[in-house]
């Protein structure tokens, strides 16, 4: 059974492959077929996979064909399976299953029927390639393959050039952090000498100290191509731009899985980041600065997908502390329920966008409860998800979980967890103000068409999997059953409370109810600012401060502002200082030069015979008097 | 060895120093007529007086001694010379033929 793992990822390439090679000739109805199908077969290939997994409980490792070899370096295109990949390729597999089967209805009027299912497949294929890949070198062909297709799919409707910005945007922020991720690897190649992640992270393991330069070099490189690609402090500003795509590639690429790829990487080489103390704090940092920053900024938008794009960021932030704080396995539980309730949250934003003829403006939106039942039901589920509301969703059990081993990751924890905490509040608000404000109140504007059954059935399952996705790791107050971190702990170290902790579980209780309650404060406050007495928070934002703070939150704390100052500005001015390109000028001097040794010798071409004839006689003279006299 | 000594007192009243200065000055003559010239047919004509003029210096040194080379060589110049004139005639004549004149500048298009 688990010979069959090569064909997970090959399925959906295979997909990639038909339907670029027949460019959109065929009918919409085997375009639909295959691209929903091929990555239909790869999640069930990946189901009997992880099956034979979780029976022989060993990792395994599948060589498919050696990719290169040069000199003493060898590469192969191999995949490895244990407890973190099988998490990844199932929540991949069917997370884009269903995201591809609510496509085949959504996009289904688009003139790129064929264009669209061929870039999700390839992007299917890439993000497979990245979560199995054995060696780190494919590993980064999966990663910038994602980016490839998270390119495409921003630009996907490339006649307006916004979006053609905003694709171009993402791919040069992405960049930086993949830069410094490749030097990374060619630190770890040149001082270990392999790239295959498990040999790889043994011998650092055994050659480095903890605290060794190299490691915290090696770690904090990493750490940037995870940054880049996860938009995390101080590479966000791509994500909200990213919006751009159609609303499923903003569920698949920027909420569920390619955005969660950093989250995966640091998990992946998490013995690098135990290596290298420095970086590994400040993953914790990063992630809690992240996650308020963005929770503000997701607090004052009006574009809904936008707030969705921030609450990406935010709930990324939360994994990035996870990770910080050596709470691998929670860090990838987070990435689970996220991906379940995210997708969702895009998928039913997806509905109401459409049925309100593409429009973005959540206060031109209201009143759609009873309109869209299906949209609303499926929003609230996630939205309640999104905000940890306790015991009925999945989000509550992974943010919980987070938390609580924040708090107890020594001297920091109180604090990262105060963040962490303050940011599950404005969570709870940002995405009910969504709530409140989009299904409830009176219509603005009637929705038009119907949902078909291909956009119902996603949404659904998504919805059962955010409510029910977190009971695979029950808490210790509930009976306590971590299955989740059980098969994780294989791969993953324990996490704080379990190596040293530093409060008693009654803390636990005390701590999980702080949570709790302030989610559901937030939901209040929500309903009381935005639905119930909306003229006081009007009152507080037309303040001047209250202004110029909307503002700066809504444009995401300036990094745009700052970044065009900063980089874009400096370099566009000294592009345009080097039009006639200074190098050139050498060049162009040597050009001249043999141009005018041309006009000088074409000036002795006189082309009269008896001139030619003196040349030869006065040569020959000289000649001969130099053979006699010298 | 004895022949070759009798044909040495034969013509040892030429100096050889005559014959080559001789043949200098005609060499001369035949460069600068090359040069100075425009009429194609005396630019020819001073040519065959250069190449005689190599073939008189080659005389004058193989009678100096005593060798036949010089006469050997001598005929391969009058072998050349009359195959140089054939052609430079039939040059000279498809010349005429375009340019209906024996100016030599004329034929300046090679020019640049």
């Amino acid at each position: 059974m688990l010979d069959l793992l090569a064909l997970v990822p090959a399925f959906p390439l295979f997909g990639f492959a038909i339907l670029f090679i027949t460019a959109g000739t065929l009918p919409r109805r085997w375009i639909a077929a295959i691209g929903v199908g091929s990555v239909g077969i790869s999640a069930i290939l990946a189901l009997i996979v992880a099956a034979g997994f979780l029976s022989a409980q060993q990792p395994y490792t599948q060589i498919v064909w050696r990719w290169m070899a040069i000199g003493g370096f060898n590469s192969a295109v191999g995949f490895y399976l244990d407890a973190l990949s099988v998490v990844m390729m199932l929540v991949v597999t069917f997370v884009s299953f269903l995201i591809h089967l609510y496509s085949a209805e959504f996009m289904a009027d688009d003139e790129g029927y064929s264009r669209y299912f061929a870039y999700m497949n390839l992007f299917v294929a890439a993000m497979l390639v990245l979560v199995l890949a054995d060696n780190l070198l494919l590993l980064y062909l999966g990663w910038e393959g994602v980016g490839l297709c998270s390119y495409l799919l921003i630009g996907f409707w490339y006649r307006d050039p916004a979006n053609g910005l905003a694709a171009r945007k993402a791919f040069v922020v992405t960049r930086v952090g993949d830069t410094a991720m490749v030097i990374g690897l060619f630190v770890l190649f040149t001082h270990l000498g392999a790239l295959e992640i498990q040999p790889l992270m043994q011998r650092a393991q055994e050659s480095w100290p903890v605290g060794s330069g190299l490691a915290i070099a090696a770690a904090g490189l990493l750490l940037g191509g995870a940054l880049g690609k996860s938009a995390q402090l101080p590479l966000q500003v791509w994500l909200p731009d990213a919006m751009a795509g159609p609303t499923p590639v903003s569920a698949l690429i920027h909420a569920a899985t390619m955005v969660t790829a950093g989250v995966y990487l640091i998990a992946r080489t998490h013995v690098l980041y135990e290596l290298a103390p420095p970086i590994h704090t400040a993953v914790a940092v990063i992630g809690a600065l992240t996650l308020l920053l963005a929770a503000f900024s997701a607090l004052n938008q009006t574009d809904l997908k936008r707030i969705l794009a921030y609450s990406t960021i935010s709930q990324i932030g939360y994994m990035f502390l996870a990770l910080g704080v050596g709470a691998w396995a929670a860090a990838i539980f987070h990435f689970m329920t996220h991906a379940f309730f995210k997708a969702l949250l895009f998928l039913a934003a997806g509905v109401v966008i459409q049925r309100l003829h593409e429009e973005h403006d959540i206060f031109r939106m209201g009143g759609l409860r009873r309109r869209l039942p299906l949209a609303f039901w499926s929003f609230l589920i996630g939205s309640a998800s999104l905000a940890a509301l306790p015991f009925i969703d999945a989000g509550f059990y992974s943010k919980d979980l987070i938390l609580w081993e924040t708090w107890n990751s020594g001297a920091n924890g109180p604090w990262l967890w105060l963040a962490g905490i303050v940011g599950a509040f404005l969570t709870a608000i940002y995405i009910f103000r969504a709530v409140f404000v989009v299904f409830f109140g009176p219509v603005n504007i009637e929705p038009e068409g119907r949902t078909g059954f291909a956009i119902a059935v996603p949404l659904i399952v998504l919805s059962l999997l955010a409510l029910a996705g977190g009971f695979v790791e029950i808490p210790e107050y509930l009976g306590g059953i971590p299955a989740f971190t059980e098969l994780l702990s294989a791969v993953l170290p324990n996490p704080p409370s379990l190596t040293a902790p530093t409060a008693s579980s009654a803390l636990a209780g005390v701590l999980t109810g702080i949570a709790a309650l302030l989610a559901m404060l937030g939901v209040a406050v929500a309903f009381v600012a935005f639905l119930d007495r909306p003229a006081f928070v009007t009152r507080l934002i037309e303040s001047p401060v209250g202004v110029t703070l909307q503002r700066f939150w809504a444009a995401g704390w300036g990094f745009d502002w700052l970044y065009d100052r900063a980089l874009t500005r400096p370099f566009v001015w000294l592009a345009q200082l080097n039009r006639s390109d200074i190098i050139d000028f050498f060049y162009a001097g040597v050009a001249w030069l043999s141009e005018a040794g041309w006009r000088l010798l074409s000036r002795s071409q006189t082309g009269l015979v008896r001139w030619y004839a003196a040349g030869v006689a006065f040569g020959s003279a000289t000649l001969i008097i130099l053979a006699v006299f010298a | 060895m004895n022949e070759g000594i009798v044909v040495a007192e034969m013509t040892a009243d030429v100096p050889m120093q005559y014959g080559l200065l001789l043949a200098a000055v005609l060499f001369s003559l035949g460069v600068i007529g090359v040069l100075a010239r425009r009429n194609i047919i005396f630019i020819l004509m001073s040519i065959e007086i250069m190449l005689n003029a190599a073939g008189l210096a080659f005389i004058a040194a193989g009678a100096r001694w005593a060798a036949a080379d010089g006469q050997i060589m001598f005929i391969l110049i009058l072998a050349l010379a009359a195959a140089e004139v054939s052609v430079g005639l039939a040059l000279i004549l498809q010349f005429y033929h375009r340019t209906v004149t024996v100016d030599a500048d004329a034929a300046s298009e090679m020019r640049g």
